[in-house]
């Protein structure tokens, strides 16, 4: 037993792939799925379109005008589906694992349990959502290189910086989400999960600029500090959308926090994950 | 005369029968009244985005007015839109009827004297009023709070009235359009799928999402021909005023047709589907 390494990667492979075959196992279902998604995008698209008839940009002179804005919503669509695509399930999953005991055979398995409880289902009808976070996001750059007054330049250092800014925010959002999942262990069982998640993560929607006036300061530094997910988005958003000449030192430092905020993230939550599981009493038996 | 008292009787016993069916899911619903309170209380967070979204909406258009709304009426819209959606939504109705339908438990009601959709009816009146009871205080807590918002204070009785009627109106219409999308399950078992795309629909149409008025005026006179305004958009667009006190009423008419041509739908396709359906085993 000893020195014995389960490949990781073999086994997620095996997973994804066992999704894939049982999610077109299921086909017309599949495709309604994706269908729902992209609906709900375009929803959204209409319901800011419409808001932007109405104005230039969301809040004075913070420069996140349509196409500006349309680059941070692609951003979320592009998180929100990875986390939907990888976690999402499986949180769902663990804390019904937890109240059935069935997360027994999950313990007993010999690869790590976080591992084995995060990734063994992969929602691969999200994943048109990040499709059309892709397709959004190259229409509104488009949209922004070509403008007749001052087009933007894509700089290499945002296009290297956008997609690892993406990594981070997605392991932000997975340690907020283990961090709910494992508190079914103590609760018994955690239905309001969902609801919940969407609660905290609905801040994380907008550009963090709308919340420093007045009380919302309050928020501004809760959801930026304490639990970061005003990080998460807006960094990455940010930098592809503007000009990385135009940002300010206060963006640059949080943007350096925001690193800081994931590495820290990531370790509570495996804290907090381990001790949930210490405190794992089965089910029946 | 005898069947006079016996049709009497029957009716007595009606009554008992269904006043028993409302106790029993009245004491079932308050077993998970704290944490009722606490989820309730907690699905006014999306509203404090709301705020800060639109206050910054309104900062960069340099309008005091979007359309009929301030800053602050958008704000109170959304807050009514809560209440009018604590009377429409019929969370569980319709993936229930499914159930019912696929595991074969319809079959209870086929044998007992007890109509389908009287009982789910009556166990959603049972449901909606116990919520009211619990959720009333978070309720009126945040209303309280935001009373700010309302800047036009309260409707006159008459307006008031009509509110309270288009509640009601809106529960019952969003009952019998879920009923009847249920009931489809006795053609296609699997109606998941469809549950979703009526709920993301109805988010958009209802105004849930945002009022309806600010939408171009083609697709504002499209949605009004839709049912679906009337469970978000119209109880608080007559609180606020929006809609003229003379035309209230005509709208509320309109609803009332809604209502019947949906109750009609759902008891054609729920005798129709019974007939279809075929049961086995016990």
């Amino acid at each position: 037993m000893t020195g014995y390494k389960p490949s990781y990667f073999n086994v997620f492979l095996t997973f994804a792939r066992n999704s894939l075959v049982r999610d077109m196992s299921f086909r017309t279902n599949f495709i309604l799925q994706c269908i729902s998604t992209i609906s709900w995008t375009v929803m959204n698209i209409g319901f800011y379109l419409i808001v932007f008839q109405y104005t230039d940009s969301i809040g004075k002179e913070t420069g996140w005008g349509r196409d500006e804005f349309f680059v941070f919503l692609a951003t979320t669509w592009i998180i929100n589906s990875l986390v939907q695509t990888f976690f999402m399930p499986n949180a769902q999953q663990f804390s019904e694992l937890i109240r059935s005991g069935n997360l027994d055979f999950a313990l007993l398995k010999p690869i790590d349990t976080q591992f084995a409880i995060s990734f063994p289902r992969v929602d691969w009808a999200a994943l048109s959502n990040l499709l059309m976070g892709i397709i959004l996001l190259g229409y509104s750059l488009f949209q922004l290189t070509t403008k007749p007054e001052n087009p933007l330049i894509l700089d290499w250092r945002a296009i290297l910086m956008y997609p690892f800014y993406i990594v981070c925010g997605t392991v932000i959002m997975y340690s907020v989400m283990i961090i709910l999942a494992s508190t079914s262990v103590w609760l018994g069982r955690n239905q309001t999960l969902y609801n919940f998640w969407f609660y905290i993560t609905n801040f994380s929607r907008y550009p963090m600029e709308i919340y420093k006036v007045g009380w919302g300061m309050a928020l501004w530094v809760f959801f930026t500090f304490l639990v970061p997910v005003l990080l998460v988005v807006n960094i990455p958003a940010r930098i592809m959308a503007r000009p990385l000449s135009t940002m300010n030192s206060q963006m640059w430092q949080l943007a350096g926090f925001a690193i800081f905020a994931t590495l820290a993230c990531l370790f509570i939550s495996r804290r907090i994950f381990v001790r949930a599981l210490k405190s794992y009493r089965s089910a029946s038996s | 005369m005898a069947t006079a008292i016996s049709s009497q009787r029957h009716t007595g016993s009606r009554i008992k029968t269904w006043w028993t069916i409302l106790k029993i899911s009245l004491e079932e619903r308050f077993v998970y009244r704290g944490d009722f309170a606490l989820g309730t209380l907690m699905r006014f967070l999306p509203i404090i985005t709301q705020i800060f979204l639109w206050y910054a909406i309104f900062e960069a258009s340099g309008k005091n007015r979007i359309e009929a709304y301030t800053a602050n009426g958008v704000v109170a819209y959304y807050m009514l839109t809560m209440i009018s959606r604590a009377f429409s939504s019929m969370p569980g109705l319709c993936s229930g009827i499914t159930l019912l339908v696929r595991d074969g438990e319809i079959k209870k009601y086929l044998i007992q004297p007890i109509d389908l959709l009287g009982f789910l009816l009556i166990t959603r009146i049972a449901h909606k009023l116990c919520y009211y009871a619990i959720a009333l205080i978070p309720f009126a807590f945040v209303f309280y709070l935001c009373r700010g918002f309302f800047e036009s204070g309260w409707p006159d009785v008459q307006v008031l009235c009509a509110y309270f009627l288009s509640l009601i109106l809106g529960f019952l219409l969003g009952f019998f359009i879920e009923a009847s999308l249920g009931l489809v399950s006795f053609w296609f078992l699997e109606v998941t799928s469809l549950i979703f795309v009526y709920n993301l629909l109805n988010f958009f149409l209802s105004g849930h999402m945002f009022p309806l008025d600010l939408l171009p005026v083609w697709a504002s006179e499209f949605v009004s021909l839709l049912p679906f305004q009337y469970l978000a958009y119209y109880p608080a667009a007559i609180f606020l005023g929006t809609i003229p006190p003379d035309q209230i009423w005509q709208g509320l008419a309109v609803e009332a047709c809604w209502l019947v041509i949906f109750i009609i739908i759902a008891r054609v396709m729920l005798n129709r589907g019974i007939h279809r359906y075929s049961g086995f085993g016990g």
